[in-house]
């Protein structure tokens, strides 16, 4: 392996990315305060309709996919079963919700570790 | 003999690939498409090309704009995904590539019912060859799953045909409407292929189970022929709308916690669907060109993205975001056309998205359908968080995997057809009018104004905020191993655990039956001993002469009978 630094290996380069996005972010925020837009639905014309159904729309797509994920996730072999008499369904024996709870905590672990 | 250029190259060129080696097959691969292109260009508009079959009318060539727009676009997706192929010599998949684009682009010329029937099942045989030709048990079982349910959509095709001919009584493939005979199976037909909801799952199992060159030629032929046919033959169907809103909505929750990364483009590609049949179902110019123009885009930029990933799974042969990550540091240029498909993708100012797209947003706020348009506003800051942000994230940075120790550069010729579908996304993006004189319906739409620009930014910027803020709070749903269930859990467990169980129980039946009916036949085994028998009653009669009178007593019996 070589010691080579890559462009993010050094942090101080990723939060020069965010602080440029969170930066962007402002700039666009006002600019909607400074532009006059023409729109065809009475919500556009609220400030920063565009922004904020943006932001909330990611957030509830996230959080909706977290609580699909309880449903349906299966172990990865999950259709590979030929004995149709073994049950694989994961959720059965541990509810899911602890099962991705515990890789994310098993996860972070190793990141503190590393 | 003309009429046929379009077409003919293609299937002549797959014959060609069976017998041709190194150099020559390479330029046969790129040429054919160049000439094809040139066989379009040559026939004008308004061409037809008429035969007839036993008692049919047949015309298996209608140039019109419509068609020409989607013959020019097979053409455009025939080259990049043959230059993209070049880096393997099998056989067997360029073969099936060139008569598979064959079909795709006889599809959208035929004029006429019976020859789209054709090139539909055409389709469908040649493009699970693509599937096949991994020659994982994976990817066997998922290629038989697709076959099977490409030519269910074919068989709906031809059940329809026949109805709408026994009513009608002409061939003509135009405006159907729902209110035709036959029209629910076309329906039906065109739906399986497009991926309605809950049809859908033969596209999201089997397009990640192909090669890496298979799934580019996969990604834009099929779906984008069922786009090309509702949009001539049920173009202004209410339903649509909102079968389209579906599509764009619900394929993005699956997207966010699917792991396998082709399976995640496979998603979105139902979402991106979902925007054109939205804009078929309004039906306009405006939306239908919106509908067809986004087609084109899609085709390109999904082609991009599928290409980056061949080239992620190519050279670390793993497709798990959970198992990836870090490869920027050994694939800068495979990551770069990545980020630039994902830019295109998530209609990026500039890029080839941004002018199709907006184009279909526009059409549904005119029409005042402020629910689809909510829905597809939403879906579009989707799209920018599932393949916009999770693909080149997750592939490329997130942290560092084993694999970018052995990790190479994709090799040269996919490095080409990548840049030159980050050419055609960009130069698209750049000169929309250029873009829109192609498109089949005149219309007058500027893309870059500042309301346009600016709102289109803000959804994207906050999206990409919304994704930080989740990232680093740790909500984010980590890739984990795994399988999502979705309808296909029906005739993947289901229909397999219903048949077991109800084996089952006709088992514990039939055990039963088997049981009594033995007992019954031992019985009348043991009643015929008593009768038969070595010591039976007849037994006694074991002389010559009681034979010989038994033989007279029957004799005379069916003798007597016969006489009365």
């Amino acid at each position: 392996m070589n010691n080579k630094k890559y462009l993010f290996d050094n942090p101080k380069n990723v939060k020069l990315l965010v602080r440029a996005l969170y930066g962007s972010c402002i700039v666009l925020f006002t600019m909607d305060l400074i532009i006059h837009r023409h729109t065809y639905h009475p919500w556009e014309s609220f400030v920063g309709f565009y922004a904020i159904y943006g932001f909330l729309a990611c957030v509830v797509l996230v959080l909706l996919a977290r609580e699909l994920r309880k449903v349906v996730m299966r172990n990865e072999d999950y259709y590979d079963i030929k004995d149709m008499s073994v049950d694989n369904d994961i959720t059965k024996d541990k509810n899911n919700d602890q099962v991705i709870e515990e890789k994310i905590e098993k996860r972070l672990d190793e990141r503190r570790k590393s | 003999m003309d009429s046929l250029l379009p077409i003919l190259p293609f299937f002549i060129a797959a014959i060609l690939t069976l017998f041709t080696r190194g150099w020559l097959r390479a330029t046969i691969m790129i040429g054919t498409p160049i000439i094809a292109a040139y066989g379009i260009y040559s026939l004008e508009i308004g061409h037809t090309f008429s035969t007839s079959l036993m008692d049919f009318n047949l015309t298996p060539i209608r140039i019109d704009r419509l068609s020409t727009l989607f013959g020019y676009l097979f053409c455009i997706a025939a080259i990049l995904g043959n230059i993209y192929a070049l880096y393997h010599k099998d056989t067997m998949q360029h073969f099936a590539a060139q008569a598979y684009a064959g079909s795709a682009v006889g599809a959208v010329f035929a004029g006429d019912m019976l020859s789209l029937f054709i090139y539909w099942e055409l389709m469908a045989l040649t493009s699970s060859v693509l599937i096949f030709a991994r020659r994982s048990e994976a990817s066997l079982h998922a290629g038989i799953r697709y076959l099977v349910i490409q030519i269910i959509s074919g068989l709906l095709l031809l059940a329809g045909i026949v109805v709408y001919y026994k009513s009608i009584g002409n061939l003509d493939f135009n405006y159907i409407g729902l209110d035709a005979p036959g029209a629910w199976l076309f329906f039906l037909a065109f739906g399986i292929k497009s991926a309605f909801p809950f049809l859908h799952n033969w596209l999201t199992d089997a397009y990640p189970e192909a090669t890496e060159s298979g799934t580019v030629f996969l990604s834009s032929f099929t779906t984008k022929v069922a786009v090309y046919a509702l949009a001539r033959s049920f173009a202004g169907t209410e339903l649509l709308i909102y079968i389209g809103a579906v599509m764009a909505f619900f394929p993005i929750y699956y997207a966010v916690i699917e792991n396998n990364l082709r399976r995640v483009l496979t998603y979105s590609l139902i979402n991106q669907i979902g925007f054109m049949i939205v804009g078929i179902g309004i039906g306009t110019e405006l939306a239908l060109n919106g509908a067809v123009g986004h087609a084109f885009a899609d085709v390109i930029f999904k082609g991009l993205l599928m290409m980056s990933m061949g080239a992620v799974l190519y050279t670390t042969g793993e497709m798990r975001g959970s198992e990836l990550g870090g490869l920027y540091k050994r694939m800068p240029k495979t990551t770069f056309f990545c980020i630039m498909g994902a830019a295109s993708i998530s209609a990026f100012p500039l890029f080839s998205g941004f002018v199709s797209k907006s184009i279909i947003v526009t059409a549904v706020l005119l029409e005042g359908y402020y629910g689809v348009w909510l829905i597809l506003l939403f879906a579009a800051a989707g799209v920018f968080h599932h393949a916009g942000i999770k693909i080149p994230f997750f592939a490329f940075f997130a942290h560092d995997s084993k694999h970018i120790e052995t990790a190479k550069e994709a090799p040269k010729n996919m490095l080409w057809a990548m840049a030159l579908s980050t050419v055609l996304c960009i130069l698209i993006g750049v000169f929309p009018q250029n873009f829109y004189a192609m498109l089949p319906w005149p219309m007058d739409y500027t893309p870059y104004d500042t309301t346009h620009v600016l709102t289109q930014l803000q959804l994207l910027f906050f999206s990409a905020l919304a994704f930080v803020w989740l990232k680093l709070s740790h909500i984010y749903p980590p890739e984990l191993k795994s399988v999502n269930i979705d309808a296909e859990w029906i005739y993947r467990k289901l229909f397999p655990k219903a048949i077991y169980k109800i084996s089952n129980v006709f088992n514990a039946f039939y055990t039963i039956l088997e049981f009594n009916v033995e007992r019954l036949g031992q019985s009348a085994q043991g009643a015929a001993t008593q009768f038969f028998g070595a010591r039976g009653f007849l037994s006694n009669f074991r002389s010559l002469g009681g034979m010989v009178m038994w033989v007279a007593v029957i004799l005379s019996a069916s003798l007597f009978i016969y006489y009365l």
